[in-house]
């Protein structure tokens, strides 16, 4: 009774709840005591650079691999297959059925999960036409062009309506027109209930997207909580130009400042704005300009996973 | 359950579709019947050329009322023996040189005679390339015996058909047995052997991970494993009409002349389809489980020839069992999982209790879903690398 009630708990709180999750494949640890707990209906966006981990989490998470210790929960169930009907799953490594028809495809992935195929090849009528490949819906996935085959994959995995989506990277590979699309395409299933899972390193789509992020690094969760909190992390950054070079106001800019072409900038000093304008007005600095920037996603990133990861993702991001 | 089986059915359904809708599963049903086509045209040829040969035929020169004597007495011959086993004889006229010289009979074109009848019949003689003690000698003087003796009628023998049991029966049983054995291993070693590329594909384009996020890895093997046994069974409903054929060309008058089984025909026929689906499955689910650690076509192929070969050990094995159903070696063969479908088959030819049938029928099936359960918790490991070392005692849990 108590267990389920705790169930009933978890899966209305919570979509997704992992324990202390760890992985090992042979003498390499991957995923190394890894906590999660993803609100029911958020984005949820897991960064990390490549190797960090995100995938083989994924993976435990769904059920597709078990881990050496440590447990999860998805949609209230301890075995991920049990929730399989109502979970969507985009691989990092897309694969279809080369002579399958897209309309068939999708059907068949909407089978796997449950959806009678007759009920799945209407939908992915729809769905295709929704998003402009209706002509396509007929013809071999091997005729398609890769995006087109990605589409068809991830309508694949929304076919049959799933109160979980898990993406594994689902912008790789993506232009700019079909990042948007697929962006859109996220937000809306999020507006219609369903909780999302994606992981990326490429930080603006999680800086877009997510309502809670988790930044894994080296297997473990650096971070977990909202996009706020992640930039609360860090104070927020002034630039300040001005006429004067020297005098008292001078004792209000930190040590820790930096002077880049004329420009200091420095973290805003724990008493706030007010007491810094304070002393620069009154020390007669002369104000040229004054910028009070809040820190980007990325910044967080680089506080919480270090310079390192950092660099890693901006490399990945870059290569894309 | 009901789930794992639903989830069995869709991936049995698209691969079936996949295999039976493309084009290769024409050259795969036409496959067999290459050899059968090439086998009856080389047979006829080989037919020609050893009617030819082995049915020599002798020139016979003399009146005409000798030729007509020796001719009755060549066909009351060929009744008794068949037609094809006795020589035939052709009348020549023969020239002047040839009269005095009847050997040269055999060198004139158009006449293929490895003998020459001359004489009269009250004093024949031949000549030719034959030995004294050779058949068509021998024919010849029964020939000419039968031509010499005044006509008379054949005597008179009752005779009455018999339908019982004999001491023949119990070895024409065990042909029986044998040949049932053999189509069982040839039809399983051509189909079950394509089980072991079936999860290639979805290794190499990655839906596997979709699968396997999706359905057990049970359900996977199971629908893989009934998927290609329905297009197999496909394929042997075309090729039934062959195998009449070739029941036709191995023993003459067909499948009627062979003995009946010792279940009977129904009961037989009935426990060779079940065997059938149960050895391929057995072979399958192996063939299958191996293939699953393969990662490339390469690796596959180069899995095929050492599987090929196990087959052949197992057929071995199998047919230790033949003509002595009850011995230890034919009741360990019968054990045996792997040749337990064919040792079985032989059985029901020869023994008539159905009851050791149905034992065998739950023991196969029970292997088969143990070497599932094995093969889902061996990719499992090894391929997905997922899960602690695997401890057999808890394969049922999983």
């Amino acid at each position: 009774m108590l267990r389920q009630a705790q169930h009933e708990r978890v899966e209305e709180d919570f979509a997704v709840e992992a324990v202390d999750l760890v992985k090992d494949f042979g003498e390499t640890r991957a995923v190394d005591g890894v906590s999660l707990a993803v609100p029911s209906g958020s984005i949820f966006g897991l960064l990390g650079p490549n190797g960090a981990g995100k995938t083989t989490t994924l993976r435990i998470l769904l059920g597709i691999i078990d881990p050496s210790s440590g447990s999860r929960h998805i949609l209230g169930h301890e075995r991920p297959l049990d929730a399989a009907q109502e979970v969507g799953y985009l691989p990092e490594e897309r694969g279809l059925y080369p002579s399958m028809h897209a309309r068939d495809a999708i059907a068949f992935v909407g089978a796997l999960r449950g959806l009678p195929l007759s009920e799945g090849r209407r939908r992915a009528d729809e769905l295709l036409n929704e998003h402009g490949l209706g002509e396509w819906a007929r013809r071999p996935i091997r005729t398609l062009s890769k995006g087109m085959a990605q589409t068809v994959q991830l309508l694949g995995t929304i076919i049959h309506r799933p109160r979980l989506i898990v993406l594994d990277e689902p912008f790789s590979g993506l232009d700019a027109i079909n990042q948007a699309r697929l962006e859109e395409l996220i937000r809306k299933q999020a507006r219609e209930g369903a909780t999302i899972i994606f992981s990326t390193h490429v930080i603006a789509h999680a800086e877009r997207l997510c309502e809670r992020i988790a930044i894994i690094a080296g297997g473990k969760v650096a971070f977990e909580g909202s996009v706020d909190e992640a930039r609360g992390r860090l104070r927020p950054i002034v630039r300040l130009r001005t006429r004067s070079e020297s005098g008292s106001w001078r004792s209000a800019i930190p040590d820790t400042a930096r002077q880049h072409g004329g420009e200091w900038v420095f973290e805003l000093p724990e008493g706030g704005p007010e007491p810094l304008l304070k002393a620069l007005i009154e020390g007669k600095a002369g104000i040229e300009t004054l910028a009070i920037e809040r820190p980007g996603l990325h910044d967080a990133f680089v506080a919480i996973a270090g310079d390192v990861a950092a660099q890693a993702m901006g490399q990945e991001a870059r290569e894309q | 359950m009901m789930r794992h089986l639903r989830s069995a059915y869709v991936i049995a359904r698209r691969d079936f579709a996949a295999t039976v809708l493309s084009k290769a599963f024409i050259f795969f049903l036409l496959g067999p019947l290459f050899p059968l086509l090439l086998g009856g045209l080389f047979g006829t040829i080989g037919a020609r050329v050893a009617t030819q040969t082995e049915r020599p035929s002798v020139a016979v020169v003399g009146t005409q009322p000798d030729f007509s004597r020796y001719s009755t007495a060549r066909n009351q011959l060929a009744e008794a023996m068949g037609e094809q086993n006795v020589a035939r004889l052709i009348y020549v006229v023969p020239s002047a040189a040839e009269r005095s010289d009847p050997q040269r009979i055999l060198a004139r074109s158009g006449i293929s005679a490895r003998a020459v009848l001359y004489g009269s019949v009250s004093d024949p003689r031949v000549t030719g390339n034959l030995g004294p003690e050779e058949p068509l000698a021998n024919q010849l003087r029964l020939i000419v015996k039968t031509a010499q003796a005044p006509a008379s009628r054949a005597p008179a023998i009752r005779i009455t058909k018999s339908s019982g049991p004999s001491n023949g029966l119990s070895q024409d049983r065990a042909l029986t047995g044998q040949l049932g054995q053999m189509i069982l291993f040839f039809l399983t070693i051509l189909l079950s052997g394509m089980l072991l590329s079936q999860l290639i594909e979805e290794k190499s384009n990655k839906i596997i991970e979709v699968i396997a996020a999706a359905v057990p890895i049970d359900s996977l093997f199971v629908g893989k494993l009934f998927a290609m046994l329905a297009a197999s069974v496909l394929g042997i409903v075309v090729w039934v009409g062959s195998g009449a054929l070739l029941v036709q060309l191995v023993k003459q008058g067909g499948v009627a002349t062979l003995p009946p089984p010792a279940v009977g025909w129904p009961a037989f026929l009935a426990l060779g389809v079940t065997y059938f689906a149960m050895n391929y499955l057995l072979l399958g689910a192996v063939f299958l489980t191996i293939g699953a650690q393969a990662s490339t076509v390469r690796e596959v192929q180069t899995l095929s020839m050492p599987v090929t070969f196990a087959q052949v050990l197992i057929f071995g094995f199998a047919a230790t069992a033949i003509g002595s159903p009850n011995s230890p070696e034919a009741l360990a063969a019968a054990v045996f999982p792997l040749s337990s479908p064919m040792v079985m088959l032989a059985r029901g030819a020869e023994l008539p209790e159905i009851w050791p049938h149905v034992a065998a029928l739950a023991w196969q099936l029970s292997w088969v879903v143990l070497i599932l359960r094995m093969g889902a918790r061996l990719f499992r490991r090894t391929v997905l690398k997922s899960g602690p070392p695997t401890k057999w005692w808890r394969l049922g849990r999983a």
